[in-house]
C-alpha cells in the first residue's frame, strides 16, 4: 500500500546538457535568477549547511538546510516555507534533486514531498516546479526562458 | 523529449483515465492502479510502460514497491511550445465561457 499519510511528486525532464553545467545551473545565483523568477539560492553547498531560497527583494521565501550533496550527481535540501504563515505550520519537506547522463542528454528528477496528508505546501511545489523546469531546460538548451513572469 | 511520444501516449482514452486516476491520487503500485481502474494487471502493465516511455509517468522504489507519479513536465512543455505562442488571455476566457455555459462553475 502507498503511504496515505504523505504527500509527493516526483517529476522528471531530458535537457541537453553534460550534468557540470546542470549542477551549476542549479546551484549559481546569476544562473538561478534567471530561471527561478528572479529568485535565487544563498548556501555554502556542503552538508549540514544552511540553505535559503531568497526573493529579488531580498525576503526569505524559504529556508531549511542541505541534507545531502554529491555533485554533479544528487542534492537532498530540508525544506521549509517562511513567507506563508499556513505553509510553514506544515513544518519541512524533503526534496531530491538527482542528475543522471542519459546519452547525449541529462536526466534530471525532481522527488518532493513531506510525511503529511494533503499538504498545500506539496501542492503549491507542485505547480511551481513544472515552470522552473521548462525555464531551466530552454535556457540551457536554447540560451532563452520561456515564461518571464510567474503566473 | 520526444514530442510524438507524448501525443501518441495521450491519444488512448486509457491511458488518459489511468493520468487522471494518478493525479488524484499520487503515488501508486500497479497493484492499487489495478483495482482503481478495474483493468487488468497486464492492461494496466502495458499502459504504463507507454506513458513511461513518454515521460507523463514517473516512478520509484519504496523499499520493495515500485510507485508511479503523474510527470505533467513534458504536457507543461508541449503547452508552452503549442499554445503559449497564441493568445492565452483569449484562449482562457473562451474556456470560461464554455465552463459557464456547460455550467461546470456552479461549485
Amino acid at each position: 500500500m502507498t503511504d496515505a499519510a504523505a504527500s509527493n511528486f516526483v517529476y522528471v525532464t531530458f535537457i541537453r546538457t553534460t550534468p557540470d553545467r546542470l549542477w551549476s545551473a542549479l546551484t549559481s545565483p546569476d544562473f538561478t535568477r534567471q530561471y527561478w523568477f528572479g529568485m535565487h539560492q544563498e548556501s555554502d553547498w556542503r552538508p549540514g549547511a544552511a540553505w535559503r531560497l531568497v526573493f529579488p527583494d531580498g525576503r526569505v521565501a524559504d529556508a531549511g538546510e542541505i541534507v545531502e550533496i554529491d555533485p554533479p550527481r544528487r542534492l537532498i535540501i530540508r525544506w521549509r516555507n517562511e513567507f506563508r504563515p499556513e505553509l510553514n505550520s506544515e513544518g519541512y519537506s524533503r526534496c531530491a534533486i538527482e542528475l543522471e547522463p542519459t546519452g547525449d542528454a541529462v536526466k534530471l528528477t525532481i522527488a518532493h514531498g513531506m510525511d503529511r496528508a494533503g499538504s498545500k505546501l506539496i501542492e503549491a511545489f507542485s505547480g511551481g516546479w513544472p515552470l522552473i523546469l521548462s525555464n531551466l531546460k530552454s535556457l540551457l538548451e536554447t540560451g532563452e526562458i520561456a515564461v518571464k513572469t510567474k503566473p | 523529449m520526444d514530442e510524438d511520444a507524448v501525443f501518441r501516449a495521450l491519444a488512448d482514452a486509457s491511458r488518459r483515465r489511468l493520468l487522471d486516476w494518478l493525479h488524484d491520487k499520487n503515488g501508486q503500485t500497479l497493484g492499487e492502479l489495478c483495482r482503481g481502474l478495474d483493468m487488468t494487471r497486464q492492461g494496466v502493465a502495458k499502459h504504463l510502460a507507454i506513458l513511461e516511455a513518454a515521460n507523463l509517468v514517473s516512478s520509484r522504489r519504496h523499499g520493495r514497491e515500485k510507485l508511479h507519479f503523474i510527470n505533467p513536465v513534458p504536457i507543461h512543455e508541449i503547452s508552452q511550445r503549442w499554445i503559449g505562442k497564441f493568445e492565452r488571455r483569449h484562449l482562457s476566457a473562451l474556456a470560461e465561457l464554455k465552463k459557464t455555459l456547460e455550467g461546470e462553475n456552479h461549485d
